[in-house]
């Protein structure tokens, strides 16, 4: 097992460094560019030239390759153009980090708090009304764009019916402690009741927008794996053995169909990511997909890689965890 | 496990499982419902071994499921009785049967790499049983688990108990379920196609145990099976099936010796002899089994049978005889081979 952590860890950093490549040239190959939007109309040949060399992009692209690589290994990212200048790029990742955190966290828990037990009775109960009102229910989910679902429901729960927050975080004027800047828990923390439930129903509209495709997801596969797993052999044992439909249910049948939607979930966490760029800027979420949008709008260099390889870290990592989970449950991987 | 000997029950005892006139039917949306079983009638007593013999598709594992109570809940219905102990399983409530099922009347299954749960291990898999009949802790019901491993032939079995099924060998898994299905000491057991999956060395083993085990145990056992060697090795009582009815029954040395219907001799003269002379031809049955099987007007095996007169396309066969022997065709071969 410690093997095998270890060498998926050595994977991740190989995968980092030609994601770093990737990203390095992909976005120096973007029109535009940072010193463009930095002059904007009092652009002149002299000026942008001075700027250039100043940024260093002057130089010849591997060698600002090296140049970042060898500043990005001592955790130095460099720093904002334009999105907060001057601001260490991975100090605006890191103080954007705990938002998206607690929104995806919200999310995830509400995808698969709903995904799982819809999925197994939807399975359990194949061709009913039930059934096939959760299938289409989950079809829109994913074929419904994020914005947009995350725009009606601002527009119907915020504006017209005035039941939960517009957008932020926690009410302006809330005098509240941060100790992780995970507001909800912050609030626990502290004790500090009003200011968790403040936090709370700011969190509800954005991770219900955020959650609907990784719930979608996750109720299908969930369904389909209950009826896969249905037809098993071993679960027609179990029944021969005469077992409660409550052991059935969870030794039997639920564990060996957990298998794929364990998978899933890890990969809902590249959703997840790419989603809360969506539903942040909607609902203005200082997260970090906010921050990832207004660096793709001002062409922030700095601030945009850090973003999209802490992303990918996160993603690798994420999956990693899954990949442990799954050796948990299955024996079969364990000893492969 | 009890070591006390049996004697093979007298013929005319109470049966332990009067199965009468049971049909199943299964009802395919849009479709003309599929009788996969018709009018089955058979008794197993106690201690003896009861053949259901048949070719693919004619309803042998049908049956057993639904003595079994193992169908799907929909699309199917299960008419007829099946008395078992003096109770109709097929009238008892879900959770009744659930009681029954593993402590009174246990099941193996063919193949038994699927029918083991991959993620639990052989131990658990083996107690759980015996938690839900006996009323033991897992705690308690483990060394009666290796006990059980041991005694079905599996080696070293405190250690096996930690394994998981993917970690044994075929014969092995077998042996498992096997054990599991002896767990709480079932008056029935019903076989299905025990061996099918194994290699040939393992199948001889693995019936070797079973005979042994229905000895020891004085269990009584259903044994069914497309193969006839298993069954005369093991059976008292053979049931020929065709097309869901019992088309012949008789005890194993009879009808091996002197089989009557042209259906039971095709079987027989299907088998691969290594005392046949070289270059002979095996002699199948031609033709397979039709999807929906002419019962109500004629022979269902009249398209395939050589003996077929013209009554058999225009008539359905009677059965002629009682629970022990029996025949139904109209043209059964002449009495010596």
């Amino acid at each position: 097992m410690l093997r095998f952590v270890v060498r998926r860890l050595l994977q991740m950093v190989g995968v980092l460094l030609v994601l770093s490549l990737l990203v390095f040239v992909w976005l120096r190959s973007l029109p535009g560019g940072p010193v463009s939007a930095l002059l904007g109309e009092r652009q002149t040949e002299a000026r942008r030239e001075a700027l250039e060399q100043a940024l260093g992009l002057d130089q010849p692209l591997p060698v600002q390759y090296v140049r970042f690589m060898q500043r990005a290994l001592q955790g130095d990212f460099g720093v904002s153009t334009q999105v907060l200048p001057g601001e260490d790029a991975l100090d605006i990742f890191l103080s954007r980090l705990p938002a998206t955190l607690e929104l995806s966290f919200f999310a995830l828990v509400i995808a698969v708090a709903l995904g799982i037990p819809l999925g197994y009775v939807a399975a359990r109960r194949k061709g009913t009304a039930l059934d096939t009102t959760t299938v289409i229910f989950s079809l829109v989910g994913v074929a419904v764009p994020v914005f947009f679902t995350a725009f009606l429901l601002k527009y119907f729960f915020a504006v017209e019916w005035n039941l939960l927050p517009v957008s932020g975080r926690q009410s302006i004027g809330l005098d509240a402690t941060r100790v992780t800047g995970l507001f909800v828990l912050d609030g626990i923390l502290t004790r500090e009741w009003d200011a968790a439930w403040d936090a709370l129903k700011h969190l509800v509209l954005p991770s219900l927008a955020l959650a609907t495709i990784p719930f979608a997801v996750v109720f299908r596969i969930t369904r389909a794996s209950v009826l896969d797993v249905l037809d098993e052999d071993y679960v027609r044992t179990a029944e021969a053995k005469g077992l409660t439909a409550r052991v059935i249910r969870g030794r039997h049948v639920l564990r060996n169909a957990m298998l794929p939607v364990v998978t899933t979930v890890g990969l809902q966490v590249g959703a997840l990511l790419s989603g809360a760029v969506l539903t942040e800027t909607v609902f203005s979420w200082r997260g970090v997909g906010q921050a990832l949008a207004e660096g793709f709008l001002q062409k922030d260099y700095p601030v945009l890689q850090v973003l999209i390889m802490a992303a990918a870290a996160i993603y690798v990592l994420v999956n990693l965890l899954v990949d442990i989970t799954y050796a948990l449950i299955d024996p079969r991987i364990r000893t492969r | 496990m009890s070591t006390q000997r049996i004697q093979p029950a007298a013929r005319h005892g109470e049966p332990l499982l009067a199965v009468r006139d049971l049909r199943v039917t299964f009802g395919r949306r849009g479709e003309e419902p599929f009788r996969a079983v018709d009018g089955v009638s058979f008794d197993v007593r106690p201690g003896q071994t009861v053949g259901l013999v048949g070719e693919s598709g004619c309803g042998k594992s049908v049956t057993s499921l639904a003595i079994m109570g193992l169908l799907p809940t929909r699309g199917n219905t299960v008419e007829g009785s099946a008395v078992f102990d003096g109770e109709d399983l097929l009238s008892l409530s879900a959770p009744q049967m659930r009681d029954r099922r593993g402590a009174d009347i246990a099941m193996i299954f063919q193949d038994p790499l699927s029918s083991l749960n991959p993620v639990i291990q052989i131990g658990r898999q083996v107690t759980e049983v015996m938690e839900r009949h006996q009323g033991l802790s897992r705690k308690e019901a483990m060394p009666k688990a290796a006990d059980l491993l041991e005694r079905v032939g599996i080696p070293d079995p405190t250690a096996r108990l930690a394994n998981y099924p993917h970690q044994l060998s075929g014969g092995m898994r077998q042996r498992a379920l096997i054990a599991m299905a002896l767990a709480c000491q079932p008056r029935l057991l019903i076989a299905d196609e025990p061996t099918t999956a194994l290699d040939v060395t393992i199948q001889a083993q693995i019936l070797a145990l079973l005979k042994e085990l229905v000895v020891e145990t004085g269990t009584a056992m259903v044994m069914i099976t497309h193969d006839l060697g298993v069954v005369a090795g093991l059976c008292d009582e053979v049931n020929v099936l065709y097309g869901g009815k019992i088309v012949e029954r008789g005890d194993r040395h009879t009808l091996f010796a002197r089989p009557r219907h042209p259906y039971t001799v095709g079987l027989l003269n299907s088998i691969p002899r290594l005392d046949a002379p070289r270059g002979e031809a095996l002699s199948p049955i031609p033709g397979s089994v039709a999807d929906n099987l002419p019962w109500d007007s004629a022979c269902a095996f009249a398209p395939r049978c050589p003996n077929a007169l013209d009554v058999c396309v225009r008539q359905t066969p009677q059965w002629d005889g009682d629970d022990v022997v029996g025949l139904r065709c109209f043209n059964p071969m002449a009495v010596s081979r």
